[in-house]
């Protein structure tokens, strides 16, 4: 707030008096020294974004409603967190962050939808949001065309990267190449049973683990692959072969409720997790609520975070998620990968002295999150992000115990050469 | 593929897929029987069969909680108690849909589509109010997890077992009381001439409601005995709808021995290609099957000759 005044307020009554409003912010002013750095509205927002001198508008483009929403709640209420904590901290750029969320309802024409109404009638300056990919692919003409930029948080196939797009959860071969290497080091796994739900991440996903495992590993070769449909609830057929086959790793990739049908009916059959190797990238201590922690204990999953590691930033973070959602919330891969969607983009806010989006996309590469729950993470040139991958062992009480972590940050391969 | 495989294992393998099999059959006749009811006794086409398994899924999860904190003495046993209540909560919703929905709609068959699509919407969102977005799981008590070693090499579940036999007896009662009891005889009169049979002095609105929460009971019981095998959610439900108005229309609505054939023709196949194809691959399969059959026979595999 400045006390310029405007061209055309010529009478000296009218100038008096504006003077003295200016001056009111001016006196409240006095007492928070921290709005000095508020930079002005006009220079921070060339773009007509929803942005005012004390606050800022983002979306949260999420399913509450529908078959999703068991899956993208988590992600909603990382949002929410993050959004709080950085309000308490003193917000963006000095202005307090107000969120508008809209129900994608697990339907993809109506996350375009309301993608549209958040970009073009709320003017949001960022949107966190879509949970599957194709959710994900229905938004993306919308956000490239209105120029919006938006946080997604899941892991998923890869082959995309956008200009308006962050991923803030790991693509395929983050995730993949890293756990074939553990298992095949310290398993000494040989053959690999592939499994998946029937859509496009589990078969991309499967699709890299195949090339990897015949191309990349010492004598180690692919026993068997097989999709099922989404939703289907029976597996004793499959669980058969494998018990045929007795592969040394069952990789299994399925989603939804297939998975509490899959890990339940895998122990009824007598296969025993402690002695037969499977490794997973789907299933999250979320999911685990669902199945049971006694159906899966045993069971290796690989992705970037567990609610049980043990480090500073994630001893501050699960106690306060727990205080805003409830003592028996858990906190997965993708809910952590949510929360980090608003702190970057903050990062980023502040980094380009902007909330434009051109220049939040041209300032995101190098952008570095200390205080991420993973531990530490990086945006890379291509939007991105640079991440360790982990492995952790089922625990009966569903929760993850860390049996492994990569050295190095693993870098983000979208388009990944010889495994397409 | 069974080149490399000894016969002792290729037999082990043979016997595990019989009862896969079988399993799956009684999986689908447990799905279907209570849709058979409603649809073949009342031709009211219930959309919202899932969401009252689903309602027994849950009740089956409180029973659990509350057993666990009360009385967890009683923890072994607790899933026959809530299979009862399953039925009966899942029941009284039943009778409570008919008294205020269904029986608006009997003269118009078709709308009872639209309406109880409509209604399984207003439950899926109800069950999301109260119990949550996210799935709950079920804890089952020790015995019923894990399988039974038949010799050295083969395994059976037992919570596959368990569904069998409960599906057996469930069966074997509703053929009882739909064949042989008097209340059944009631049932089957208004099916055949709803008039007649009112003016022969059968209270038919009371029947109507009785046969809806009877349908709506067994499908509470279904879902109560498939959180052991599957996942229970606000949405759950719609997992098993296609499946189960599959096996009732391919048997024929109104014939409960063609829900049976029905389910075991389906089940065979569906788990005889699963074997030797992929799993999306067996499911395509059948349903091509199906729906070439019901070109060449589109009332279902068993119909009921009704004079028209």
């Amino acid at each position: 707030m400045s006390d310029e005044t405007k061209p055309g307020l010529k009478s000296p009554l009218r100038r008096k008096l504006l003077m003295g409003m200016a001056a009111l912010p001016a006196v409240s002013m006095l007492g928070r020294p921290a709005f000095a750095d508020v930079p002005a509205t006009s220079a921070v927002n060339t773009t007509g974004l929803a942005v005012t001198d004390s606050e800022v508008t983002v979306g949260i483009l999420h399913s509450v409603t529908g078959t999703m929403a068991i899956s993208e709640t988590g992600s909603v209420e990382a949002e929410k967190l993050a959004i709080e904590q950085i309000n308490a901290a003193g917000g963006v750029l000095g202005r307090k962050i107000k969120f508008i969320q809209e129900d994608g309802a697990s339907d993809w024409p109506t996350f375009a939808e309301k993608a549209k109404k958040l970009l073009v009638n709320d003017k949001c300056a960022a949107v966190m949001g879509c949970w599957t990919s194709a959710s994900r692919k229905a938004v993306l003409p919308v956000f490239e065309q209105y120029n919006g930029m938006l946080y997604y948080p899941t892991f998923y196939e890869g082959l995309e990267q956008s200009k308006n797009v962050i991923y803030t959860g790991q693509e395929a071969t983050q995730q993949i190449i890293a756990g074939l290497d553990w298992v095949n080091k310290t398993k000494g796994a040989k053959s690999f049973y592939l499994l998946g739900s029937d859509y496009i991440w589990p078969r991309t996903s499967n699709k890299i683990a195949r090339k990897h495992i015949e191309n990349h590993l010492q004598g180690c070769k692919v026993v068997g692959e097989e999709y099922f449909p989404l939703g289907s609830t029976q597996f004793n057929s499959v669980i058969n072969k494998i018990k045929l086959t007795k592969p040394d790793v069952i990789y299994a990739i399925i989603v939804g409720g297939s998975n509490v049908a899959f890990y339940k009916q895998l122990k009824a059959a007598g296969i025993d997790l402690s002695k037969q190797t499977l490794l997973t990238i789907s299933v999250t201590e979320d999911e685990i609520d669902g199945i049971g922690g006694e159906n899966i204990a045993g069971a290796y999953a690989c992705m970037k975070y567990f609610q049980s590691l043990d480090n500073q930033n994630n001893k501050a973070f699960v106690p306060a998620f727990k205080k805003m959602w409830g003592e028996k919330t858990v906190i997965g891969d993708v809910t952590q990968a949510a929360y980090l969607g608003p702190w970057l983009w903050k990062l980023t806010v502040e980094k380009a002295g902007s909330f434009d989006i051109d220049k939040i996309a041209a300032a995101s590469p190098g952008v570095e999150f200390k205080g991420a729950p993973e531990g530490y993470v990086r945006i890379h040139e291509n939007h991105h992000l640079w991440s360790k991958t982990r492995v952790g062992r089922a625990k009966a009480d569903g929760q993850y115990e860390l049996i492994y972590e990569t050295a190095d940050l693993v870098e983000p391969d979208p388009f990944p050469k010889g495994y397409q | 593929m069974f080149g490399d495989y000894s016969i002792s294992d290729l037999g082990a393998i043979l016997a595990m897929q019989g009862f896969a099999g079988l399993i799956l059959f009684s999986v689908y006749v447990l799905m279907a029987l209570g849709l058979a009811i409603i649809f073949g006794q009342m031709g009211v086409i219930n959309m919202a069969h899932g969401e009252f398994m689903i309602l027994g899924a849950y009740v089956t999860w409180m029973t659990s909680n509350a057993v666990q904190h009360v009385a967890p003495w009683l923890f072994p046993g607790y899933f026959f108690i809530a299979m009862i209540l399953a039925f009966i909560a899942s029941g009284a919703l039943g009778m409570l849909v008919e008294w205020a929905l269904i029986r608006h709609l009997y003269k118009r068959p078709l709308d009872t589509l639209l309406a109880t699509w409509g209604l399984s919407l207003i439950l899926q969102q109800a069950y999301r109010s109260i119990f949550g977005a996210r799935e709950v799981g079920v804890e089952l008590p020790e015995w019923m997890m894990g399988s039974w070693q038949a010799t050295d090499s083969i395994q059976i579940p037992i919570n596959g077992m368990f569904v069998m036999a409960l599906t057996m007896l469930i069966t074997i009662a509703v053929a009882y009381v739909l064949f042989w009891s008097s209340w059944g005889k009631q049932v089957r009169a208004v099916v055949q001439n709803r008039v007649m049979a009112g003016a022969v002095g059968i209270n038919t609105e009371k029947v109507d409601r009785y046969t809806f929460g009877l349908g709506c009971g067994i499908a509470g019981v279904a879902g109560s005995a498939f959180t052991m095998i599957g996942s229970t959610g606000p949405t759950a439900g719609q997992l098993y709808i296609v499946d189960t108005f599959l096996v009732v229309v391919f048997g024929g609505a109104a014939s409960l021995f063609g829900t049976i054939a029905s389910a075991f023709s389906i089940s065979q196949t569906q788990s005889t290609l699963e074997f030797f194809l992929s799993g999306s691959m067996a499911k395509v399969i059948t349903l091509l099957t199906i729906v070439a059959i019901l070109m060449v026979r589109p009332q279902g595999l068993f119909a009921l000759k009704v004079r028209k």
